[in-house]
């Protein structure tokens, strides 16, 4: 599949705003949180923030953006619709939130409450973006078992280690947080790893045979193509830049989204320039994270290709 | 509404049928929907630098040419792909605006082009390839069946079917209602064992395509073995040339 600028942007930034909230939401209702006035609803405000860029970007690539809110009313089939109604649902208790920190403190129950709302419906957002990729039948290498809680934790990793540098520069430490970071770091380039072994060592989805129905005549070859220059199909998933370079950008990412922050993580961890080593981790894992997300989209084959012979 | 609708009592279940025995591979299918469909429902479809060096524009066929089975008996076979209009399809439930959809009257899937935000989500959903995007107007594009003749009273009747089925010179394509057990596309599949593309996908296409015919004509033998005439004539001048 060929990346879109838009959609990578999409999913990496809005892992790092809703991880955040979710984070943010999940501490504050445990307590966690330090009752400084300014803090959390700062955290908060970055949070959509990050969130409103990725929507923002992701309608840069419809073809009628005016169109948009139409996207909203299909929820009972759509995982994008869905998405569209999770991700507008989560603004509101996210702002109270914030508000009611502001307002009645900390510790008061409803903003507790606010923010274990906030922090549901933001993993319930990643979770519908999740789906639609991973409810596709025809890409193999999104419709299976691997897409939805990959989403999830690298969600959960962004979220922390964008906090850790948010409470490390606000506070000059983040102990805990840099630990939570760096073990996130390391579960989430598990499951990248574990992703990969599993996508190569996929069989083909159907063979040539099955797609053209000539099943009886045993294997079958492609002669001459319909049309000699690329039409929409082969732009738009006959994608083949990422097969020839898949090693080496895989050990990009890897080494940017997951091992540095985690290093660094730990760096910050052992209180050696905390703000600094936090920030570094949040901005290598950004990068990284866009490379990653540009893998999984341009690694990604569509059955429909097998008609080209690709 | 991109949930897919349930069946209706008494509804049609119209579709092609696409005969790969007859298809001689002549493109004039595709290029009969392209002219309707440029001026149809759909109109118009992208046509950028057709006299050109690089040519593209949107197309609801396109015409594959495969070799099936290898050494003297394969066979090339023409390979007609449009949108099968599948029974339960994908590219119907992704759809966050509704603008895709199924008809429940007849099964037909189309796209509200007035609605459509151009997310092109149901393309990767549909398995075959049968959606194209229009960039100039930024909406997806895909075949409707011609809609616009089938139903069409302003056509004498015996031309109210799609354009590619009209055209096509070796009629290899037929058009039908597949819930009526004695139309000719039922037969058809029924005799001729029509098959689904991809089934183990799910999506149930409701197109059939006929797979060619493996009879061939059995050729005499250019000598017999045993006595006859001719044989013995063969076998004397055989001794006379190896001398
Ligand atoms: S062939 Fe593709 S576009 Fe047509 S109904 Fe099936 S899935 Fe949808
Ligand atoms: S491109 Fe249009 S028809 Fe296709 S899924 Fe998006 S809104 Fe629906």
């Amino acid at each position: 599949m060929t990346p879109a600028g838009s959609v990578l942007l999409l999913t990496t930034l809005t892992g790092f705003g809703y991880g955040l909230i979710a984070w943010l939401g999940t501490l504050a209702g445990l307590g966690f949180l330090p009752a400084a006035p300014f803090f959390l609803p700062v955290c908060v405000a970055i949070g959509l923030g990050f969130s409103s860029a990725g929507l923002v970007a992701s309608t840069l690539h419809l073809g009628h953006p005016e169109r948009a809110w139409r996207a909203f009313s299909q929820w009972r089939s759509s995982w994008l619709s869905r998405e569209g109604v999770a991700a507008m649902a989560t603004f509101p208790p996210a702002v109270a939130f914030a508000g009611l920190w502001w307002l009645l403190g900390a510790g008061a129950v409803a903003t507790r409450v606010a923010g274990v709302v906030a922090a549901v419906l933001a993993f319930v957002t990643v979770f519908c973006t999740s789906m639609i990729y991973a409810s596709l039948k025809p890409i193999r290498q999104w419709h299976n078992p691997h897409t939805a809680p990959d989403y999830l934790i690298f969600a959960v990793f962004s979220g922390a280690v964008l906090l850790a540098a948010l409470w490390a520069i606000w506070f000059g430490a983040a102990k805990g947080l840099a630990v939570a970071a760096l073990v996130a770091a390391l579960a989430a380039l598990g499951a990248k790893l574990a992703y990969w072994r599993f996508i190569d060592t996929q069989k083909p989805l159907v063979s040539l045979a099955s797609a053209t129905g000539l099943l009886s005549f045993g294997t079958v070859q492609p002669l001459d193509r319909p049309h000699f220059t690329e039409n929409y199909v082969l732009r738009e998933m006959g994608y083949q830049i990422a097969r020839k370079h898949a090693v080496k950008l895989r050990r990009i990412a890897a080494v940017l989204a997951f091992l540095l922050p985690a290093l660094l993580a730990l760096v910050a961890s052992e209180r050696v320039l905390p703000a600094v080593a936090t920030t570094a981790a949040t901005l290598s894992a950004l990068v990284g994270l866009l490379v990653e997300r540009w893998l999984f989209f341009a690694e990604a084959t569509h059955v429909s290709t097998i008609y080209y012979g690709v | 509404m991109t949930s897919l609708p349930e069946p209706q009592p008494g509804g049609k279940k119209l579709g092609l049928v696409i005969d790969l025995d007859t298809c001689v591979g002549c493109h004039a299918c595709a290029v009969n929907c392209k002219e309707w469909n440029t001026g149809g429902h759909h109109a118009p479809l992208p046509d950028h630098n057709p006299y050109g060096k690089e040519p593209h524009g949107v197309w609801f066929n396109r015409i594959h040419s495969y070799e099936a089975g290898c050494g003297s008996t394969s066979k090339t076979v023409n390979f007609p792909r449009s949108c099968l209009h599948c029974e339960t399809p994908q590219c119907v439930t992704v759809c966050p605006t509704g603008a895709s959809y199924k008809r429940a009257e007849d099964g037909i899937v189309l796209v509200n082009t007035d609605i459509c935000i151009g997310c092109k989500l149901c393309s990767w959903a549909c398995p075959y390839g049968a959606r194209e995007f229009d960039e100039d107007q930024g909406v997806m594009k895909k075949c409707t069946l011609c809609i616009d003749r089938i139903y069409n009273e302003a056509l004498p009747e015996a031309e109210r079917e799609p354009a590619c089925v009209a055209t096509c010179p070796s009629r290899a394509r037929h058009f039908g209602d597949f819930n009526d057990p004695d139309s000719k596309v039922s037969r058809l599949v029924a005799e001729r064992g029509g098959v689904a593309l991809m089934p183990e996908l799910g999506y149930a296409p409701v197109n059939r395509y006929l797979p060619p015919r493996k009879a061939t004509i059995p050729a005499k033998p250019l000598e017999r073995q045993h006595g006859g005439s001719v044989n013995a004539l063969l076998k004397m001048l055989d001794m006379v040339l190896s001398r």
